[in-house]
């Protein structure tokens, strides 16, 4: 990075350090700070519609609809995060390069599964054995995303199925005697209602959420964790020109004060949202707010 | 023509060889941990006896490689599920692990494993050992008498013998070598173990193509002698 770095032996320990901190290696940690925040933002919206699309499903009047949405809600919810991680990925990507492969592949004649292997033909693969190394890594962020969304979603949906029920039933019912139809009530009543019953839920899912991301791991993805362990751990002269001891305490402390800090930031940004939110609501906290204002 | 060359494929397919096709780019797993055999640089790159090595062996078996690095954990599920064509991370050839995949001809000689120690007068038949989980060592560990603890990363072996939680690691020579010239408190104890069939390249069973032709990489590196000196030059162990 910098022109002193050539022979980091001979530096001060400030220049060291400076050195030591822009390695190439280092900024590997710093873009999977980025990948880590990217994930997040794209996956909590992400969740938030699979949540509302599991919450709406199961309040239909539809039967079939309704035991889709309630059996989503209740099986990922039950199933452990890490289960799901390890099997649903690899279903889900071998599914998918199997739907291919019937496709692309008709003359195929040997077995898929053989013993342990999965083989389908090449042109099938996902992504396709020829794209570079980038392709792969958006494939298998891609492939986080989803699976991180329908994890949380159907947490969220059952949030938002709660916080839909909550909300007063006279507000309901004044709605059809103004003669509105059903779907009316729902977007015009409900659902500018809901998220202040929802909130509280869906801010403690936030929460878990952040702390979920180094599942991604799992999923061979480098996130800030891995890069923790590999920098921190000891290096000898022979393999780097920075040797130091065991330094992932360093590195995990670093770790700590990240979360605590984005905890702590996402915290104030909720209790914002929840101020707006329960402006000129009929609730305590609606009630409590107008009477500060008046 | 369109026939022709769709006639040729099917013939070739049920024939019984290129069952993978063609491999334009092979995606070579590492583990990414393990120095000198393979490490991450301060450039943040695959590097060590294995990147040097497997670089040679693409180049002459004339394909493109690609470098990955996974954890040591999943390694196995990941190459037989497609996510990489090779295993090239210093895995020993063993009978348990040939039941799951196919290996190259090995590239390195059956190389000693040590123990590393606080002290030397560590008893290493009944105290407690550390070794990385689902290695030769650990497997070693376990049949014998000794108390065997498991870590996910080779790393962790080393520090649950600084911080007294087993008594010795048990890992192959050459990975311990260069951490018991630095560390001072650390020592090697003498005994070695002569476990394994020797370190070669993990290949899906169905993938014979590939495994045959870095067979034959591997056989010309070991006729010309290059393969010697990357050993040398690495410190792995023995030459052929």
């Amino acid at each position: 990075m910098f022109d002193f770095c050539t022979n980091p032996d001979t530096l001060g320990d400030f220049q060291w350090m400076l050195c030591y901190l822009t390695t190439g290696k280092h900024m590997g940690l710093y873009i999977s700070f980025g990948t880590v925040l990217l994930l997040l933002a794209i996956t909590a919206p992400t969740a938030l519609l699979f949540g509302f699309g599991g919450a709406v499903a199961a309040r239909s009047r539809f039967f079939v609809i309704s035991v889709f949405g309630r059996g989503y809600i209740s099986v990922v919810r039950g199933v452990p995060d890490i289960a799901f991680f390890l099997f649903f990925v690899i279903a889900l990507d071998q599914g998918l390069e199997f739907i291919r492969h019937k496709i692309k592949c008709p003359d195929w004649t040997d077995a898929i599964w053989q013993g342990n292997d999965f083989v389908v033909c090449q042109a099938a693969k996902l992504p396709l054995g020829t794209s570079p190394q980038w392709i792969h890594e958006v494939y298998g962020f891609a492939l986080a995303v989803l699976t991180f969304a329908i994890v949380f979603g159907a947490f969220a949906a059952n949030v938002l199925y709660g916080a839909m029920t909550a909300v007063p039933k006279a507000q309901i019912e004044t709605a059809a005697a103004y003669g509105m139809s059903r779907r009316q009530t729902f977007w015009r009543i409900i659902v500018p209602q809901m998220w202040v019953y929802a909130l509280p839920g869906l801010g403690n899912l936030w929460m878990v959420l952040i702390k979920a991301t180094p599942l991604l791991f799992l999923l061979g993805i480098e996130d800030i964790v891995y890069w923790a362990r590999e920098l921190g751990g000891t290096k000898t002269s022979r393999f780097t020109d920075y040797p130091h001891g065991d330094w992932r305490m360093w590195y995990f402390l670093m770790l700590l004060v990240f979360y605590l800090g984005f905890t702590k930031l996402s915290e104030l940004v909720l209790d914002r949202v929840m101020a707006r939110l329960t402006f000129g609501q009929a609730t305590a906290g609606g009630e409590a707010q107008r009477k500060a204002n008046a | 023509m369109k026939k022709l060359i769709l006639g040729t494929t099917i013939l070739a397919l049920s024939a019984g060889f290129a069952i993978a096709g063609g491999h334009s780019v092979v995606r070579m797993g590492t583990e990414g941990a393990y120095p000198p055999y393979n490490y991450i640089d301060d450039k943040g790159e695959v590097a060590g006896f294995e990147r040097e090595l497997g670089d040679e062996l693409c180049a002459r078996a004339e394909l493109t490689c690609e470098w990955v690095t996974n954890d040591w954990d999943s390694i196995i599920p990941n190459l037989v599920s497609g996510n990489y064509d090779t295993i090239i991370a210093g895995m020993s050839i063993t009978d348990e692990r040939k039941e799951k995949i196919d290996f190259t001809t090995n590239y390195t000689q059956p190389d000693p494993s040590a123990y590393l120690a606080m002290s030397e007068g560590v008893d290493v038949a009944n105290g407690v050992i550390a070794a990385q989980a689902s290695t030769i060592q650990a497997s070693y560990i376990a049949q014998s008498g000794a108390t065997l603890i498991e870590f996910a990363t080779p790393e962790e072996t080393i520090a649950a013998v600084r911080n007294g939680e087993a008594d010795a690691v048990l890992a192959d020579r050459a990975y311990l070598e260069p951490i018991a010239a630095e560390g001072g408190d650390l020592v090697m104890l003498e005994q070695n173990v002569l476990i394994g069939g020797g370190v070669g390249m993990g290949i899906r069973k169905s993938d014979t193509e590939l495994r045959d032709k870095f067979t034959a990489a591997i056989e010309s590196m070991k006729a010309d002698g290059t393969l010697n000196a990357l050993i040398a030059k690495h410190g792995i162990g023995e030459p052929f």
